[in-house]
């Protein structure tokens, strides 16, 4: 990729629209990480691959979070490749959740599309997508 | 838990959410109004993690699972305080949506602690 030798001084996409963006993805990646740690404590011989997948899933938006506020190019890399990975995600586990039901008998952020946090988890990695576009 | 208390929080949570977001995307920056509606959310969050903590002294003791339940009471008591300090860095309309945003996640997670305690396991 060229880069310009005249860099423009790196902003914080955290501004605006963008900062609400963010504060979803905050809230998300609070409640991914505090479900996937009381089914790891609690319950986690039941159905270790859902809940494997449920921590894998608040890790990554914890990741997408700060790279979505930090500043600069390979951030904003993270920032897409999270955000792509979490795409990728909720599309595959949705699907296989309607397809294999017996691997998540117990649900997972991103079973049935991330019907049980009302389909933010859908909705979420678009609006990232489109954000990151306008924000380089 | 108390349901009463519980059924009026999620309701005066979801209002003032409404009203935040309803204001900020008609362009409102943060006022006493918005701020307050935030402030009582966190108000009543506070009062619902006092009534948790004696509860079952009083032998009102949740159905289902009491870390789960604490993780999300904790999470929801730092949302308004944190969402709503980081809004007002930028003062902005999206400052009131973000405060809007986080009142309702708080209506979701307290909605959910209501099932834990009275409906999971039970």
């Amino acid at each position: 990729m060229a880069h310009d030798t005249l860099a423009p001084p790196t902003r914080t996409r955290a501004r605006g629209i963008g900062r609400v963006l963010i504060i979803v993805y905050a809230i998300l990646a609070l409640g991914a990480t505090g479900r996937s740690v009381v089914e790891i404590i609690e319950k986690f011989d039941q159905a270790p691959f859902a809940y494997t997948l449920s921590t894998l899933a608040a890790v990554v938006y914890i990741v997408a979070t700060v790279a979505l506020i930090a500043p600069g190019p390979v951030w904003y890399r993270v920032a897409w490749v999270t955000i792509t990975f979490e795409l990728v995600g909720v599309l595959t586990v949705g699907t296989l959740s309607l397809l294999l039901p017996e691997l998540f008998a117990k649900p997972s952020v991103w079973s049935w599309y991330g019907m049980g946090y009302l389909f933010i988890p859908l909705v979420l990695p678009v609006l990232g997508m489109l954000w990151l576009r306008k924000n380089r | 838990m108390i349901e009463w208390f519980t059924i009026v929080q999620v309701s005066v949570a979801v209002a003032a959410g409404l009203l935040c977001v309803i204001l900020g995307l008609s362009g409102r920056k943060p006022t006493d109004l918005s701020m307050g509606a935030t402030a009582l959310v966190e108000l009543l969050l506070i009062i619902q993690l006092v009534i948790a903590i004696a509860s079952p002294a009083f032998g009102n003791n949740p159905s289902g699972s009491l870390l789960e339940f604490y993780i999300y009471l904790i999470s929801a008591v730092l949302l308004p305080a944190a969402g709503g300090f980081w809004a007002l860095i930028e003062r902005s309309r999206w400052s009131t949506v973000i405060l809007g945003a986080v009142c309702l996640a708080v209506a979701v997670m307290v909605y959910r602690m209501n099932v834990i305690w009275f409906v999971q396991g039970a």
